[in-house]
């Protein structure tokens, strides 16, 4: 989240799509229904009448998979009736850069292309630059080749009448949601929006938010109170362990995992260090090689030094343009060349999708290891159903957990508040904290790398790993490691400071390149100092503005600013531009309220801003938000694609049908069916209150299992009609790749869609289920019906928009 | 004295063990249920946050100290600026969560082509599986790529999972993942 969970109170309007908010994150409606008590208004956008739906002033359907359409169609409403918030525009976007003349969209593809490699040049939509290297711009806006008229021209072609034979919602409701919506464009107005993986489970998953973050923008609702881009984040630390890097791509603080081409630090460094020649443009990212290095000497401590490149060496390098992501690791362990397998705290036998293939290729391993509170369905794969065990030859090593509050330790949520827990009763039976387990499988790995034939052991003989008190792990002594430490004695002259060997570093603008910092992670640096534990922080009172940014109440990265981008929340000369829920102001001396994005002084004007200043957008390397986004796989602007599975030959749209950059796959498990009179039903996955994610933290509990005891299908009353399906009846639910049973649930909440003509109808399923509990192993999980293909960018599979069909048993 | 409503349940709840109300000036104990202070009485108190949506919010564990350590009770937090005490369903459940007769307890072991599980002991699992990741690490290691550059890494192990972890559980899990030369590190963040 850009914001966090209280400010959304201080909306005027809140936009829930892609999320089912009153289901899934309940709690966050005590701010939605606060916001609504001042005045807000709420809409609610879903292929479902959901939960959420029903608290709304304003529903509207639309078929799953067809967002870009939707909010396509809004841009195009924005623009012709002039909404858009010109001042905030034209100072905070890059709606004025001019782009090169290689820039264009034809027949749905941009410039670029290579239809056999499924990618883009992307050198194609770089911008124009002036003499000294700095983007040309037209404040204006007027330049026909500008950011600005590019937008108008990409969206003319989304009329209501189209985008309603695409989503299947009526003209008069979008038009009702856009007018809506489009009204925060007035000064001193903000709107949010509250979106979940109802828009990230899809080929076109980041370029829905793009589109969203777009109309932000040209509201100007990014770093206001009430405003912002809002990821609800379904794990209680899914937040965290993305901040700190359980992926592929990323190492802790969003650094690149270097590439193979990347053959020194300093080439690293290099690399993925950007370079302004804008000197109003702050380009955080200029301080790369501070973290990088900084973090080098967390995981190595002294065994990392300038002698030894700090180590980088013993990391490993990925191939340059090759992906590492979740489809692509389950593709290659179905094809066998995986042995060794950790599922650490996940249940992908029912979690990934196209979970059939997933579980298939279980059995191709040599072991596995998992480590849970549960004896889940990964673990047990080799006995779950059709699994002949006598024929599967995987070790499993199933390791027991215990629970979030029989251990200490932080979590971040999803409006990046790092809140620390505390132990209550001491862990269950024989199980242990994952952080002891961890600590545990370190040291017999050095122990087992000790002998000198092994191979390349430095890296696992020479990472730190001191972070137990008494042989037991402490939370505290890596909290400390996270945040950073000085290792020498170190003066910073211009700051009036000096720091003693040992100290914990106050925050990131203290950390260097040099290795006289340690920091495991640049963007926690700040929660754990000389003056305390700041995630430990209970104090219930406000900032001096009033809007429930609670500054001492636990910390959130970065530095304890609770609403990013904030900058952007004030006019040139400081001024907030929402005077009754104001984020920062200028005093005339220093800002005051939240921390602002830097202490530098207000612009003063645009065309001759302060020296002193910088632009708002200090992540970007021009400082403006990207309205025009050319680093994106698929394409600058979003465009509308079909999902890989669809009900119809056509993209109404444009000429190709799917996103030429998705992610396939090609073996026998990853079948696609599109316009296949076997699959007529477009269906949707999503989730009940009474259960989490694969339902594994909530099926073994009897409360919660006798509130929900059986997966289900939704269906409207005119397909259960057809179909002739009662309510309440056992029946079938088959795809390209699976099938399962489950229960009918015949409601008014989902209606057919008239899609270009035809009637398309959609059902949904709950993936909360799995074999192993209910103990009658035939709640299955939706996951088996879903397709393994991706997004571009993310390589998230499409699980909310695939064919179907339901029939009776 | 400002009285939260944290404070207030304990002042109250020092009331009803016979101390005199003094920043109240009323007099809650006759009203207290015995339900409350037998939930307190042999109580230690921890805070946490729910293990379950992202949302954050806040709930107290009242933990037994007398009989066997386990949770007598677990509530949402009225001190927790976000959720202010309140809970969903699956967060007013964390109770049974804890306290479960489905929890695994014991290390298990599952030998290749065996129809059932056997329970081994932790030394002999975390050894087994230290032995297991050298031998795929050390058989699968490729110091260099197909172009000659330097890579350092184990295509031969994967690893998924895991937002169930704490953050700093989160950053030594990495740590030592990629010490190994994993590259195929993942999580419920990418679906």
């Amino acid at each position: 989240m850009t914001n966090h969970w209280i400010d959304i109170g201080n909306s005027d309007c809140i936009l829930i799509m892609g999320s089912n908010a009153a289901e899934n994150h309940p709690i966050s409606f005590k701010y939605v229904v606060k916001a609504m008590e001042n005045g807000a208004t709420l809409i609610s956008v879903d292929p479902r009448f959901t939960r959420t739906s029903s608290m709304a002033d304003i529903y509207a359907p639309l078929r799953s998979g067809t967002d870009i359409a939707f909010l396509g169609g809004m841009i195009k409403y924005i623009l012709d009736n002039n909404l858009y918030n010109k001042d905030y525009v034209r100072a905070y976007t890059n709606a004025p850069f001019i782009v090169g003349n290689a820039y264009g969209f034809k027949d749905g593809l941009f410039s670029g292309y290579n239809r056999s490699a499924r990618k883009y040049d992307k050198s194609k939509w770089a911008f124009e630059m002036d003499k000294k290297g700095v983007p040309k711009m037209d404040r204006d806006l007027e330049n026909p080749g500008s950011v600005f008229q590019l937008l108008k021209k990409h969206y003319s072609r989304y009329d209501t009448r189209l985008v309603s034979q695409i989503t299947g919602t009526p003209e008069a409701d979008l038009v009702k949601v856009y007018k809506t919506y489009a009204a925060t464009g007035a000064t001193g107005k903000a709107a949010t929006i509250m979106y979940a993986m109802g828009w990230t489970q899809h080929t076109v998953g980041t370029q829905n938010i793009r589109t969203m973050a777009i109309i932000q923008l040209l509201l100007g609702n990014i770093g206001m109170a009430g405003g912002g881009v809002n990821a609800l984040r379904g794990e209680s630390n899914v937040q965290g362990s993305t901040d700190h890097c359980l992926l592929w791509h990323i190492w802790p603080g969003y650094l690149k995992t270097p590439r193979a081409s990347n053959v020194s630090l300093a080439a690293y460094n290099r690399k993925w260090t950007p370079q302004s020649k804008d000197p109003i443009s702050a380009n955080w990212w200029q301080n790369y090689p501070k973290y990088s290095v900084s973090m080098l000497k967390s995981f190595f401590g002294e065994n990392a030094g300038k002698r030894n490149d700090f180590g980088y060496d013993w990391l490993p390098k990925v191939d340059d343009g090759k992906a590492y992501s979740w489809l692509d690791l389950f593709d290659e362990m179905y094809k066998g060349t995986i042995k060794g397998f950790f599922a650490w705290g996940q249940n992908p036998a029912c979690s990934g999708a196209n979970a059939g293939k997933n579980r298939k290729a279980m059995a191709n391993l040599d072991w596995m290891v998992n480590v849970n509170l549960f004896d889940n369905e990964t673990g047990s794969f080799w006995r779950g159903p059709g699994m002949n065990p006598s024929a599967i030859k995987t070790e499993v090593f199933m390791l027991p957990a215990c629970v979030s509050f029989e251990k200490e330790g932080s979590i971040t949520n999803s409006g990046r508040w790092m809140q620390w827990r505390y132990e209550g009763p001491k862990p269950l039976g024989n199980s242990k904290s994952d952080g002891d387990i961890i600590m545990e499988l370190g040291s017999k790995l050095k122990e087992v790398y000790k002998n000198k034939g092994s191979v390349f052991r430095e890296p696992i003989l020479n990472l730190k790993w001191d972070y137990t008190t008494n042989g037991m792990y402490d939370a505290h002594k890596v909290a400390k490691e996270i945040n950073g430490y000085f290792l020498k004695d170190v003066d910073f002259p211009k700051k009036k400071k000096s720091f003693k060997k040992g100290q914990l570093v106050p925050s990131f603008a203290y950390l260097r390149a040099d290795g006289s910092t340690s920091s495991g992670n640049w963007l926690y640096c700040n929660s754990y100092t000389e003056k305390g534990n700041m995630a430990a922080r209970r104090s219930q009172k406000d900032a001096v503005n009033k809007i429930g940014l609670y500054p001492k109440f636990s910390w959130c990265w970065p530095v304890n600013r609770r609403i990013i981008y904030n900058r952007a929340s004030v006019d040139l000369k400081g001024q907030p531009l929402d005077k009754n829920h104001w984020v920062i102001k200028w005093d005339g001396k220093k800002w005051i309220g939240d921390v602002p994005d830097g202490g530098w002084p207000p612009l003063g004007s645009l065309e001759k801003p302060n020296p002193k200043s910088k632009w708002a957008f200090i992540m970007r390397k021009h400082g403006h938000a990207q309205i025009f986004g050319p680093g994106r796989a698929d394409g600058p602007f979003p465009e509308h694609y079909e999902p890989q599975e669809c009900p119809i030959e056509k993209n109404p749209m444009n000429k190709e049908r799917m996103n030429p950059t998705a992610a396939v796959y090609g073996t026998d498990a990853d079948a696609y069916a599109t316009c296949d009179p076997r699959y007529p039903l477009v269906g949707t996955t999503y989730r009940v209150v009474e259960h989490w994610q694969t339902g594994l933290m909530t099926r073994p509990q009897p409360w919660l299992l006798e509130m929900q005891p059986q997966v289900f299908v939704e269906m409207s009353e005119e397909l259960a009609r057809l179909k002739r399906i009662k309510n309440g009846e056992r029946v079938f639910a088959t795809s390209a790749r699976g099938s399962l049973e489950c229960t009918a649930i015949v409601t008014k909440r989902f209606k057919p869609f008239k899609i270009g003509g035809n009637i398309v109808h959609q059902v949904g399923f709950p993936w909360c289920f799995g074999w192993r509990w209910p103990e009658s192993g035939k709640e299955e999980s939706a996951n088996l019906l879903t397709p393994s293909v991706g997004d571009p960018n993310t390589r998230i599979p499409e699980t909310k928009a695939f064919m179907c069909n339901v029939s009776k048993l | 004295m400002k009285v939260t409503r944290r404070k207030f349940m304990q002042i109250s709840g020092a009331s009803a063990a016979g101390l005199a109300v003094s920043g109240l000036g009323f007099d809650l104990s006759p009203v207290r249920s015995h339900a409350q202070m037998l939930k307190t009485k042999h109580a230690k108190e921890t805070t946490t946050i729910c293990c379950y949506c992202a949302v954050g919010c806040g709930a107290i564990v009242q933990t037994d100290m007398k009989g066997d350590g386990r949770v007598i009770n677990i509530e949402g937090d009225p001190d927790h600026v976000i959720n202010r005490g309140s809970l969903c369903s699956k967060g007013a459940a964390l109770f049974q969560l804890g306290e479960n007769e489905n929890r695994l307890l014991e290390p298990m072991y599952r030998a290749p082509k065996a129809k059932k599980w056997k329970q081994v002991s932790w030394d002999w699992a975390l050894t087994q599986i230290a032995k297991r990741v050298k031998k795929t690490r050390d058989a699968t290691f490729a110091r260099k790529n197909d172009k000659g550059q330097v890579v350092n890494r184990t295509t031969g192990i994967v690893s998924v999972g895991s937002a169930a972890l704490d953050n700093e559980e989160c950053w030594i899990y990495q740590a030592l993942m990629r010490a190994l030369g994993l590259v195929y590190i993942e999580h419920q963040a990418r679906i």
